[in-house]
């Protein structure tokens, strides 16, 4: 085959006549054994009706539908309503339903940020995540990255998101490896006094909620 | 276990490396710290891993650690620390 653009790779299947390749399809990357055992179970569960494609889909739907915003309309509850902030630091699934939200089905704990201790989590193990609550975390979360070095060097990771914490406050890194997941009930900022519920949930973000950022003044 | 473990308790993780499904992480294996909260009773995972039932289930602990404890290049302050849900067949109770 002629090289029009200076390198060898072969155009097998059409003429492409830019000097980047393709952006891969999905099917272009390795199928693994554990993605093709994914879907064997997947269609397996499927065909001996365990649940059927469609609720398969819903649950996805479901999952997709869920977003930052519910959880900041939890913080921002709790910032104005001390007895709310009781309830959501005692059971983040039974406060979420008081504000028509749902939480989903695996019990969630809300861990309150302090002038003397900061909070962030990790899942040093896999990817452990509020998704039901507030969606599917960011690909970082999930990066062997952050999840090794979170847990051994939380103050440099915290700095690499622009996170400096206080030399005398204590950085406590929660590890979710069990059947809990966590939200960090982050600080309100100063500045914020007079701001209704509306207005502060727009101040929270996902990654404060992970514990990676603190809520800057307003 | 020798006696019922309490907030406050002083525990040592087991130095265990069994094959299959656990969900104690490595870096707190043989590490002490204390048990600052008590949470429910969960399936044990080690079980379910393998389509069993996962009865009885084990109650679950967050115990925190220090992180010197953890690290020991750790580059933090001496008060940082890292809490982590560990279920009760992987705690030793230490004779005060």
């Amino acid at each position: 085959m002629s090289d029009p653009h200076g390198h060898d790779h072969s155009h097998a299947d059409d003429d492409w006549p830019y000097p980047h390749p393709k952006q891969p399809d999905l099917e272009d990357g390795e199928l693994t054994e554990h993605m093709v055992m994914a879907e064997a179970v997947e269609q397996l569960l499927i065909d001996k009706g365990i649940f059927s494609a469609d609720e398969m889909r819903r649950m996805l739907e479901q999952i997709d539908a869920k977003s930052p915003a519910e959880g900041a309309r939890m913080v921002a509850r709790a910032w104005l309503d001390p007895d709310f902030k009781a309830r959501l630091l005692e059971d983040v699934n039974a406060a979420a339903k008081e504000l028509n939200i749902d939480a989903g089905p695996i019990p969630i704990l809300a861990i309150e940020n302090t002038h003397a201790l900061h909070n962030a989590i990790v899942c040093t193990l896999c990817s452990c995540y509020p998704k039901f609550l507030i969606g599917l975390p960011p690909d970082w979360y999930k990066s062997r990255n952050y999840r090794s070095r979170m847990i051994s060097e939380p103050r440099a990771v915290l700095a690499e998101f622009g996170t400096m914490i206080a030399d005398d406050v204590e950085v406590r890194v929660h590890d979710s490896t069990a059947d809990l997941r966590y939200m960090i009930l982050p600080m309100r900022p100063q500045g914020a006094e007079g701001l209704d519920e509306e207005a502060l949930a727009a101040l929270v973000t996902r990654d404060s909620m992970i514990g990676v950022t603190v809520i800057d003044k307003v | 276990m020798s006696r019922p473990i309490t907030i406050g308790d002083t525990v040592r993780i087991r130095q265990a490396f069994p094959p299959g499904h656990v969900r104690t992480p490595y870096f707190i294996r043989g590490k002490t710290g204390e048990v600052i909260r008590l949470l429910s009773d969960y399936a044990n995972p080690e079980e379910l891993a393998y389509g069993r039932d996962g009865k009885p289930a084990l109650p679950v602990y967050w115990v925190k650690f220090q992180q010197s404890d953890l690290w020991s290049d750790y580059a933090g302050q001496e008060q940082d620390t890292a809490v982590v849900e560990v279920m009760e067949n992987w705690l030793e109770t230490m004779d005060e």
